[in-house]
């Protein structure tokens, strides 16, 4: 059901597309329609999926170490309170400043390879997954870690096997954003300093005016996005497995 | 609902509960005092149930004596055998606190998870007692799965797993339908026996099925009836002819202690 509501929704956007395309009569050196861009995303398959892979390992790398970072800083917040006073400001400024203006200087400082890329997506995928853990971690039931307290339970004990679940949903949802917005550090990496990449892909077709191509890497692009999402999805249904049943059972009231 | 339940007896066996001695305890927040040098014993091996208005410092109580309530607390709180509070209590509260993501018989044992221990004898333990309570074929469901008077059978025998000697129950069954009721004091009266149990309720006839001794709380600052000991062991049944006369005593005490 899922999928076919997917690819429904694919195709509709796709026919507003084409229809966009044939009533402004746009040039395709402007809007190239859907057939165009079918076609130069054949022609260009191999390189496309070379820079894809590149642009994949970089997010999926990003996505990683970030989430460990996040997960890390969340956890060292709720262990020690001295060390929250310290990190959270920390962590506020850290925001402040927008990630894309110091892509330069990551790019000066890390080079053109996939670390600086990497680095980008880690920038931005910190905060949501650390705020999210974070954000759960702290309004665990009140009563369940009373119940803890009279159990004479060890404090590690506690974080590790009822605040930490207890988190989990909280923690998905955060990946969830993190997931969804790790591929704009890749991206931007790419497009400030690479060789290799989709973002550098569709910078080298724009200069060349191979819009259909740039089109064909957006949607590869795109694809590539949508895949990770939806895998991270599932993965945090299957870890959240206790919650996912309270959900159905609402709906299905 | 299984109707089956083998009432066996012995799990909260304990020849050694102590009694606990409240002395001149005094309690309170910034602009509202709870206890003002109150003093109060809770007998040794015997069910104590104190009924009161909600919001008279009941819970308050009991989370003064299991020690998850220390700031402010002025006055001594001892146990008769002499030991702190630690390690010497268990807590069972109105919402049965299970963790949603663990199975029935994890949440039993979740006590032995969270000191680190490691006991597979415990857990054997665990497996018998649900299968005494009729639960035996939930051990792997989640909580999800269970009715509420399943549920708090669960958080009963989490409870009876600590093997502590004091017990301290804050209205545990006051969100269960009149019959699942009935039978889980049944139940609770039979597994807890020989421990010192104090339990919080504002059901007066829940007092009267299970208590050795009823103690009505009211007031701010609170204070405490004389003790009220009604006739013959718990858990006395429902249909008991002295149980209304003195159902309309503890109202008459409640309301009299709202007055003032």
């Amino acid at each position: 059901m899922k999928v076919m509501r997917l690819v429904a929704i694919a195709a509709g956007l796709i026919i507003v597309w084409q229809v966009t395309v044939l009533l402004t009569g746009a040039p395709p050196y402007i809007l190239p329609g859907p057939l165009r861009v079918a076609k130069a995303a054949f022609v260009h398959s191999r390189f496309l999926f070379d820079h894809a892979m590149t642009t994949l390992f970089e997010i999926i790398g990003g996505l990683l170490l970030g989430t460990l970072l996040g997960a890390l800083s969340a956890l060292s917040m709720i262990a020690s309170l001295s060390l929250k006073r310290w990190l959270l400001p920390v962590l506020v400024i850290s925001q402040a400043i927008p990630v894309f203006a110091i892509a330069p200087l990551l790019v000066l400082w890390l080079g053109y390879g996939m670390s600086s890329k990497i680095a980008m997506a880690v920038l931005i995928i910190f905060f949501p997954v650390t705020a999210a853990f974070y954000d759960g971690l702290r309004s665990t039931e009140p009563e369940w870690l009373e119940l803890a307290h009279v159990m004479n339970a060890k404090p590690f004990a506690v974080i590790r096997h009822i605040r930490m679940p207890a988190a989990l949903p909280a923690f998905a949802s955060g990946l969830r954003v993190a997931t969804a917005v790790a591929p704009i550090g890749a991206i931007v990496g790419e497009w400030v300093g690479s060789s290799k990449g989709l973002g550098f892909y569709m910078l080298h077709a724009n200069a060349r005016m191979q819009i259909d191509v740039m089109f064909a890497a957006l949607a590869v692009l795109a694809i590539v996005a949508l895949t990770l999402y939806f895998t991270v999805d599932r993965a945090m249904i299957k870890i959240v497995y206790w919650q996912k049943e309270e959900t159905e059972e609402k709906v299905s009231k | 609902m299984n109707n089956n339940i083998k009432t066996n007896a012995g799990y909260g066996k304990h020849p050694s509960a102590p009694s606990i001695m409240l002395e001149n305890v005094s309690f309170g927040y910034p602009g509202e005092q709870i206890f003002r040098s109150l003093n109060f014993t809770v007998e040794a091996g015997q069910w104590t149930c104190l009924i009161g208005p909600s919001g008279c410092g009941k819970s308050t109580l009991l989370r003064l004596i299991s020690g998850t309530l220390r700031e402010g607390l002025s006055g001594g709180i001892r146990f008769s055998n002499g030991k702190n509070y630690n390690g010497l209590t268990a807590w069972m509260a109105q919402k049965d606190l299970l963790l949603p993501w663990l199975n029935v018989l994890d949440n039993v044992c979740l006590g032995i998870r969270l000191r680190g221990e490691r006991s597979s004898q415990k857990r054997e333990r665990a497996i018998s007692m649900l299968k005494d309570a009729g639960l035996g074929e939930y051990s792997n469901s989640l909580p999800s799965e269970l009715s509420g008077g399943m549920r708090q059978r669960v958080a009963l025998l989490r409870t009876l797993m600590e093997g502590r000697s004091v017990i301290l129950m804050d209205e545990p069954f006051s969100a269960l339908d009149a019959l699942t009721r009935l039978k889980l004091q049944d139940l609770a009266a039979s597994l807890v026996e020989g421990a010192t149990v104090l339990m919080v309720t504002h059901d007066p006839l829940e007092a009267l099925r299970l208590g050795h001794r009823i103690y009505v709380m009211t007031g701010k600052p609170a204070k405490l009836s004389k003790a009220m000991i009604p006739p013959g062991p718990p858990p006395r049944k429902p249909v008991d002819p002295m149980i209304p006369t003195l159902q309309a005593e503890l109202l008459d005490c409640l309301e009299k202690g709202n007055k003032t």
